[in-house]
């Protein structure tokens, strides 16, 4: 009981919320305009392989970066496209897109490294550290808050940036008009398919962030598979939160937490494949909590 | 000066229904100019097409008289046309100010809303019509008549010189009619000019200065508005006399077999939505409830049908208590259900024909065996009640999505008058279809209750319920307000009511529903 | 009308195979020498030697499975798609039931096969559970359930069926009575046959009996289908009920057919694969076949490349993924489609 007490653990939450972070962002921005992205998983994937693999070439973690949030991009244009233009359904365009980015990432992890299982053999390199420089004097909390990834920090500087891009700027509020009733968005001249567009390209970026940090933070080279269902956990911590990205990042505290505890458990012996399992037990658990939290319309036809 | 003008226009929706075809017509700047015709004939799409909703399939459009492509609302606004639809654009979460500023938000530094400012525009527009709106009141809850005027500001805020109004009084009491009525009389004095659409004709003669009649996609003529009567329009809108070919002999009503007792119903955020429904329905009659929309007929009929629940009271069919049952028990205790919306639930759109005529009994002879399903059975079925209801398709193999609205009616009415049912709850079975399929369904009707059956009509076209209906009953705010018999009773007496402006009492309805 | 409409779907799937290949071939140029003999290998390699053309027949049984498993809930508009997990726990479930029921010949495999079968169906029946009972998202539950799958079924296998005088990571050995056979020296999987038979018995559900009927309004109408008096919410969980029955009869299959143990330490993948398979036969379980044979055979091809070039065979699944965003983009063609129907709706009048 006592790792839980200890700051490391709370750190170590921290840490670990980041990625699911990003996702319940990305989640969330694309949800506002009614087209829940199930792609975030693959678009984490992908950005998180050009992360290391760019980052290696150009021995430099901020262009590696830039490369990851770039393709992250570039796979919401193709699912903007397809959904938007070719009509394809958006559940099953997000499906392809994350079968897409695991094939595609083990192909050419392949073809540079030769390896299938991970970039190891590359020289990796990661998005820095930061110290706080008051904040790290605190007792306890000090030790939680600070020394970070720089990647956590804009990820917590999101939550109010994306708060306040929903609520408060004229893109928020079309953006919202657009999920709530597209007839009336039209209606004004407001572009139903392009604020659908946007809110599909922002949620990529934040996505893209998310899976950048996990190959450049979270760890330090590329893994097959290596998001694991942080884009779907991400989709159900939104769920969670509603509308509003200050509760979504609660929710991605939660799966940071049952992750964190996951980790601690091992320690104790408790075999990993039981802790591995925690947060997606956990997952289920929110979202049968959500659905029978929303208000049952009497209407059987509805309830359909 | 001519404000807006259609030039030969034809528009071919992409399930095959031609809308328009060859249409021309002519807004003269600063007129009211009624466009009337019956559901179908194509007043709507020309304006969507107007508005940049739809785009014609070919044809040309001058505003102001030049030559444009209308290919979105944007272009449309850009061009100085609003339009207020009929099912209000609004999004009920937001503010009212938020609704009316949407797409044209002030802005304060690089990113956010400068609400101030919005808060001013509106004060200053509302000022000038002498609006009163609730500026920072979600729209949610407000009534349909500030509804409306939060849309004409909409329009006007964006600077439109030509406005369309889709079928504007059809939510709107007498009394909001005048206001409304008013309120364009002042546009027009300012120099605008108002696009109108409508089927109720005494409104028109109140206020258009000309008047285009539609009819079948087509323009049948423009007129002033004093060279013709009210007479003349309907035949002209209809195409011949008008005359509803129905007769409805008396009769007298058999037993009971349905009684409706004590039935309640609060809505999931509390609200009372149906109070103290009681009354009985009998074999051989046909008995409407009159209302306008959202007085809870959608919701009672839910219940009936059990497609509701959290109901109290007693539905009494046959000695059991069907309230809250599965609609599956009660389709097999004999109650049929033409639903109001043909579209979402009446049909199944991308099943074929035969198989949309089934979905009822699919599980008995001849269509199915203990397991087989039998296709061929289903086929001869379809195309026995295609020939037998007028539906206008290739064959039954055709899927529902290709029909127009009036056959799509015809196949779920044929659906529901062929099963074994003794009841049938038809719930605006002609709405918004065309003259001819609704005198069909309409003659179809009267022809079950002379079977003996019992028909539950709920409309809210005062026209049809005077034709066909037997009793009536009128339901204001959840409650019965009056019981008639159809005798002698005129479309105004009905309106009365239907306005909450008279009602009988409790003892009266209660002794009238005795005989 | 019709003929333009079936001419155009079949343009469609030709369209759609094209861009994807050429896709490919772009990636070969990019990642060998010899771009144009990968791609040829890729394209024939299935059917150079007799042993590969078994391989590519082994291949598409449990694509054709889990396709009909997926086909089965995407008729009813139920986007569980959980396969992975339910062939893995189904599986799992087969391995209990080799390992422990009595060794008596046939009931052995049969019971081995319909305890997978079971198993499966345990897997789908939490998120269909959940579905109906409580509405919460069957896309989410299933693939979460994909993962408690994976790692529960390895902690159970590795510590509790581990066969430590194997080599590797597998469980112990299943008696033969429990043996699925294989046919001719290539050891043509046996369950291909149980698979064709079972898609077309599937097909004829689907459209030859009063529950497929109810299958088919219900995916395309849930409202029409209540308001017709079908009880959807038990049909709904039914078809999932069933769908995860295949799919872990698919995971029993392979087992008892080709390894005659636990092998698996990572999702095999195809439940995932089966997505594509259903999509490509448009949800009909006829039209499973052919397609599981055609993604099986892009499959071997994409391995017998792999291992004569150098090139990794994952590139399948990428093409596999355009082709499913493809083949679902409705409005590819449209223009076409809509000329025909206005050219019919025109001449109608």
């Amino acid at each position: 009981m006592s790792d839980f007490l200890n700051p490391a653990f709370w750190y170590s939450v921290i840490r670990v919320s980041t990625p699911i972070l990003f996702g319940v962002l990305a989640a969330l921005l694309s949800s506002i305009t009614g087209t829940i992205n199930i792609g975030i998983e693959g678009m984490m994937l992908m950005s998180a392989f050009w992360g290391t693999i760019v980052a290696s070439f150009a021995q430099n973690p901020w262009i590696g970066l830039l490369a990851g949030v770039a393709s992250s991009i570039i796979l919401a244009v193709i699912l903007a496209y397809f959904h938007l233009k070719l009509k394809t359904d958006l559940v099953i365009g997000g499906v392809a897109l994350n079968l897409l980015s695991s094939g595609l990432t083990v192909f050419l992890l392949y073809a540079i490294t030769g390896d299938k299982g991970s970039s190891a053999s590359l020289r990796s390199f990661t998005i820095p550290r930061v110290d706080i420089p008051l904040v790290k004097e605190i007792p306890f909390v000090g030790k939680i808050l600070s020394g970070h990834n720089a990647l956590t920090y804009i990820a917590i500087l999101s939550v109010f940036v994306v708060n306040y891009l929903v609520k408060k700027t004229p893109l928020g509020i079309r953006m919202r008009s657009v999920g709530e009733n597209p007839d009336a968005a039209v209606s004004v001249g407001i572009s139903v398919n392009r604020m659908k567009f946007l809110s599909l390209i922002l949620s990529g970026i934040l996505a893209g962030f998310g899976g950048a940090f996990l190959s450049m933070g979270y760890v330090s080279w590329f893994a097959r598979d290596m998001t694991a269902g942080r884009g779907f956990i991400s989709i159900a911590a939104q769920a969670l939160g509603g509308n509003s990205a200050l509760f979504g990042a609660f929710g991605a505290l939660l799966f940071g937490i049952a992750e964190a505890a996951g980790i601690t458990l091992q320690s104790l012996r408790i075999p990993s494949e039981i802790t591995n399992m925690l947060p997606f037990v956990l997952t289920i658990v929110v979202l049968v909590i959500y659905a029978r939290s929303k208000i049952r319309s009497h209407s059987r036809i509805q309830e359909q | 000066m001519k404000a807006i003008e259609a030039v030969n226009i034809t528009k071919v929706y992409p399930n095959g229904v031609v809308a328009n075809r060859g249409v021309n017509l002519s807004i003269e700047q600063g007129e009211v100019h009624a466009i009337v015709g019956e559901n179908g004939a194509g007043k709507t799409t020309l304006m969507k097409i107007f508005f940049g909703i739809e785009r014609p399939t070919s044809g040309e459009l001058r505003v102001f008289e030049k030559p444009v492509h209308i290919s979105s609302p944007k272009e449309a606004i850009s061009l100085g046309i609003g339009m207020v639809h009929q099912h209000f654009m609004l999004v009920p979460s937001f503010t009212v100010a938020e609704n009316i500023m949407l797409g044209i938000e002030p802005k304060k530094g690089f990113f956010s809303v400068d609400f101030k400012k919005m808060e001013n525009v509106i004060t200053e527009y509302a000022k000038r019509l002498n609006f009163e709106v609730p500026i920072w009141e979600k729209v949610l809850d407000l009534p349909v008549g500030v509804k409306q005027r939060i849309e004409i500001l909409k329009a006007l805020v964006r600077g439109a010189r030509i406005l369309i109004l889709d079928e504007p009084s059809s939510v709107l009491t007498p009394q909001e009619v005048n206001d409304l009525f008013d309120v364009l009389r002042r546009l027009v004095q300012d120099g605008l000019t108002v696009i109108f659409i409508t089927h109720k004709l005494n409104e028109v003669k109140q206020i258009a200065n000309r008047i285009t009649i539609m009819r079948n996609a087509q323009v049948v003529g423009t007129y002033e508005n004093r060279e013709v009567t009210e007479t003349d329009i309907v035949e002209l809108m209809i195409g011949r006399k008008f005359e509803y070919d129905i007769k409805r002999e008396r009769r007298e009503p058999g037993e009971v077999l349905l009684t409706v007792k004590d039935v309640n119903y609060f809505r999931e955020d509390g609200a009372h939505i149906i109070k103290n429904l009681s009354f009985s329905l009998r074999a051989g009659e046909i008995l409407a409830i009159a209302g306008l929309e959202g007085n809870g007929q959608k919701e009672f009929v839910e219940i009936l049908t059990g497609l509701r629940e959290k109901a109290e009271g007693k539905i009494l069919l046959n000695g059991t208590n069907i309230l809250g049952a599965h609609p599956k028990k009660i389709r097999q205790m004999g109650i049929s259900h033409i639903p109001e919306d043909r579209i979402e639930v009446g049909c199944a759109l991308d099943l074929p024909i035969s198989e949309n005529l089934i979905s009822d009994r699919f599980h008995t002879k001849p269509f199915s065996g203990r397991l087989i399903y039998r296709k061929r059975q289903v086929l001869e079925f379809g195309k026995k009640m295609m020939k037998e209801f007028d539906v206008r398709a290739k064959s039954p193999t055709t899927i529902v999505r290709m029909l127009s609205g009036g056959n799509m009616q015809k196949v779920v009415v044929a659906r529901e008058m062929t099963n074994s049912a003794r009841i049938v709850i038809a719930n605006q079975p002609t709405h918004g279809i065309d003259v001819a399929s609704s005198e069909f369904i309409r003659k179809k009707l009267i022809q079950m209750r002379d079977d003996g059956k019992a028909v539950l009509l709920i409309s809210t076209d005062l026209q049809e319920i005077l034709q066909i209906a037997d009793r009536i009953l009128v339901l204001y705010k959840g409650e019965i307000v009056a019981h008639l018999k159809n005798e002698n009773i005129t479309e105004t007496d009905l309106g009365y009511y239907m306005l909450g402006a008279k009602r009988q009492s409790d003892e009266q309805i209660k002794e009238s529903m005795k005989v | 009308m019709k003929k333009t409409l079936l001419v155009l779907e079949f343009t469609r799937f030709v369209i759609t195979v094209g861009i994807a290949l050429l896709i490919g071939y772009i990636f070969l140029l990019f990642s060998t020498d010899k771009p144009y003999e990968a791609f040829k290998l890729f394209l024939t390699g299935p059917l150079t030697t007799q042993r590969r053309f078994f391989e590519f027949l082994n291949n598409s049984v449990p694509l054709m499975m889990t396709g009909l498993a997926l086909s089965l809930v995407f008729q009813a508009k139920v986007f569980n798609i959980g396969a992975e997990g339910q062939l893995f726990f189904g599986a799992f479930g087969a391995m209990l039931f080799a390992l422990n029921f009595p060794q008596v010949s046939w009931l052995h495999l049969i019971m081995t096969l319909i305890g997978s079968a079971l198993f499966g169906s345990i897997w789908a029946f939490v998120p269909a559970f959940l579905r109906t009972k409580w509405k919460a998202s069957e896309l989410v539950s299933s693939l979460m359930m994909n993962y408690i799958s994976y790692f529960l079924v390895l902690f159970l296998v590795n510590n509790y069926f581990r066969d430590k005088s194997a080599g590797a990571l597998v469980s112990y050995r299943f008696p033969q009575t429990a043996w699925l056979s294989v046919i001719t020296k290539y050891r043509l999987n046996s369950g291909l046959f149980i698979a064709v038979l079972l898609s077309i018995l599937m097909g004829l559900l689907i459209y030859r009996t009063k529950w497929g009927y109810q299958i088919r309004v219900i995916g395309v109408n849930k409202k029409f289908g209540l308001y017709s008096g079908m009880r959807t919410m038990s049909i709904m969980f039914w078809v999932q009920i069933l769908s995860g029955a295949v799919a872990g009869l698919a995971g029993g299959i392979e087992l008892t057919a080709m390894y005659r143990r636990f092998v698996w330490q990572s999702l095999p993948g195809y439940g995932f694969d089966g997505i594509i398979v259903a999509i490509l036969a448009r949800n009909n379980p006829f039209l499973v076949i052919p397609s599981a044979l055609f993604i099986a055979y892009l499959r071997i091809g994409a391995n017998i490349m792999g291992r004569t070039t150098g090139v990794a065979p994952e590139i399948v699944i990428v093409l596999q993924s355009l082709m499913i965003l493809l083949i679902t983009a409705e409005a590819l063609l449209e223009k076409f489609k809509q000329k025909a129907i206005a050219k019919e709706a025109m001449k109608g009048e």
